[in-house]
């Protein structure tokens, strides 16, 4: 029996030959992510006395950057501390920040056939990058830096068949939500992206699903290398790689198989993501007070090209506030320079420094109690980006801005 | 070892997420005040309720979302463990990564009321409901894992092996 490319690259890593669902295997390490809400905790935080191999670790200022309060900066100051004591030249702060999952991407780091380790949910987001990604938490990123290694259990894998061409207004962002609503969640599997929808779409489509996979519960959530991959790592990889590819004969818990030409745009309401969506154009009553456009789920340069096309000669509704947020500096320079920016902030929104920022209601953009928010962030929980009174809907960036200008929920094409 | 806990189950529905444990609000608080933010949002006092080996029982996808450590506020408030439905796997690393014991148990939420004083086992995966004098069983978690779950987590396992500074 053949296998899956989770299966195989967790294989190769653990160096254990047959593995199945249920397994559980210690794989090495080729990348381990660190951040700075790591450094936060203020109670018994650990510091290992050497590490497995510096080359090998990736510091990341994304969540609290520039440090929001004095806990985050004392924060920060820890986590510089550490990369000074341990000659971390991956160090990604004040500058060069931005959201890890972003970065690991743009800065060739994420390669195809790698293992990452990462200490937050999002992880999986290097998935489409056909590598093996996802969240861990602190005790495993202690473990990791110190060994070099962390353990993982094998789950089975669900094959996602994309078929079809997406309809006007219609994006990877409303895939998600499509599948969230009537497939659930997909606790303690593993997600693996095939058909000729997945094989003609762009990596920020594909970024998109694999770091929203996070929201469906999944495991690892992988994509092929493919040409298009290959054309974006190419003159960008930071070294050589390996891609893997599923075997012919992998064996599937379950293939689903979506023609995405009959998806609608779709947003979630509040408080949870499974079962949850509904058509856009059904929320016209629902008034909003934010709306939000970031994260690592939907803060790339082509979500602000969404944005700006949408918000282009047009200015967002009395009583609403508009926040769009890179999740790079890379984004924001190339945002600044294709005019996107200008656009944005000519029809009244606040385009903000590169950070996770209200996506995990860390600054710039918390919500308060009663408030209603539409955001193409990464999840709607009661309390994610502030009040536990607060409403978040989640929608593409295009329903979002759709939103901003209208001041109430609206399906894109209805502008 | 023992992997037996008796203790008051707290029965929870589906969905329970990480920011119903750990509110981002107080991720950069001291776990003496996480602690009370825990379950705030849809229990109230709840953190003032439970007592030293309670024991947490849930529906569906446990344990969904962010990477927080949302074992080591169970394992603060003396929660010996989790019974869910099924679990998302951050949800459940981060658990048993800080001692607290998992158990997959389809039928947890209808085998087990609030308040129910129940006996479980994690490595059989038997839960005896002394409440109602009937019994459930689960699937336990794999060997490995139940020893990380036994050694207070990873990070004690850590320390016992030198690789760790002294706290701060």
């Amino acid at each position: 029996m053949g296998h899956t490319i989770t299966e195989k690259i967790l294989s190769a890593h653990s160096g254990k030959k047959e593995i199945a669902p249920g397994d559980i295997v210690m794989a090495d390490l080729d990348l381990v992510v660190d951040l700075d809400i790591v450094f936060g905790i203020t109670d018994g935080h650990q510091v290992p006395k050497s590490i497995f191999d510096p080359d090998k670790i990736v510091v990341v200022a994304d969540h609290t950057v520039p440090a929001p309060s004095i806990s985050a900066a004392n924060a920060m100051r820890r986590m510089r501390q550490f990369v000074e004591k341990f000659e971390i030249e991956k160090f990604f702060a004040e500058g060069r920040h931005g959201i890890a999952h972003v970065i690991l991407g743009e800065e060739g780091l994420a390669l195809p056939g790698m293992t990452i380790a990462c200490d937050d949910s999002h992880s999986c987001s290097s998935g489409a990058l056909n590598c093996l990604a996802r969240g861990l938490g602190l005790a495993d990123m202690m473990y990791a830096l110190c060994k070099g290694q962390a353990w993982y259990m094998v789950g089975p894998t669900v094959k996602l068949i994309l078929d079809g061409n997406l309809n006007e207004r219609v994006y990877a962002r409303d895939i998600l939500h499509h599948i969230a609503n009537v497939y659930g969640a997909f606790p303690g599997k593993n997600l693996e992206w095939d058909g000729d929808a997945v094989a003609a779409m762009p990596m920020q489509g594909r970024f998109t699903l694999a770091t929203l996979s996070a929201e469906l519960s999944a495991e690892f959530s992988l994509f092929r290398h493919d040409d298009i991959l290959r054309k974006y790592l190419n003159g960008r990889a930071s070294k050589g790689y390996e891609p893997v590819d599923p075997d012919p004969d992998a064996a599937y818990d379950e293939v689903i198989r979506i023609d995405i030409s009959k998806i609608e745009p779709l947003v979630v309401l509040p408080h949870k993501v499974a079962h949850n969506a509904t058509e856009a154009n059904l929320l016209t009553e629902t008034r909003i007070d934010q709306a939000f456009i970031g994260s690592c789920a939907n803060g790339r340069i082509e979500d602000f090209e969404v944005a700006a096309e949408i918000m282009s000669g047009r200015q967002v509704a009395p009583g609403v506030r508009m926040i769009v947020t890179p999740g790079s500096q890379k984004v924001l320079q190339e945002a600044l320079a294709k005019g996107y920016v200008e656009t944005l902030m000519s029809a009244g929104a606040v385009v903000t420094n590169s950070t996770c920022g209200a996506c995990y209601g860390g600054h710039m953009g918390v919500l308060g109690d009663g408030e209603v928010c539409i955001t193409a962030s990464t999840r709607n929980f009661q309390g994610r980006m502030g009040s536990s009174e607060a409403e978040i809907y989640l929608g593409s960036p295009a329903t979002v801005a759709a939103s901003a200008v209208r001041g109430f929920i609206t399906d894109p094409r209805d502008l | 070892m023992a992997l037996k806990n008796e203790g008051i189950a707290w029965v929870f529905g589906d969905d329970i997420n990480t920011d119903l444990i750990l509110p981002g609000m107080a991720f950069l608080l001291p776990v003496e005040e996480q602690s009370k933010y825990c379950f705030s949002a849809n229990r109230p006092g709840w953190s003032d309720k439970v007592q030293p080996g309670d024991i947490i029982v849930a529906g569906t996808n446990f344990g969904l979302g962010s990477a927080r450590p949302i074992g080591k506020v169970f394992a603060h408030l003396g929660v010996a463990g989790v019974i869910a439905s099924t679990f998302n796997g951050l949800g459940m690393r981060n658990c048993v990564n800080y001692g607290v014991h998992v158990l997959t148990c389809l039928g947890a939420t209808t085998g087990i009321s609030d308040g129910d004083r129940i006996l479980v086992d994690w490595q059989s995966g038997s839960v005896q409901n002394l409440t109602k004098a009937n019994g459930i069983s689960g699937s336990a978690l794999p060997q490995p894992l139940l020893e990380i779950a036994e050694a207070g987590g990873v990070i004690p396992m850590l320390q016992s092996e030198g690789l760790l500074e002294d706290a701060e």
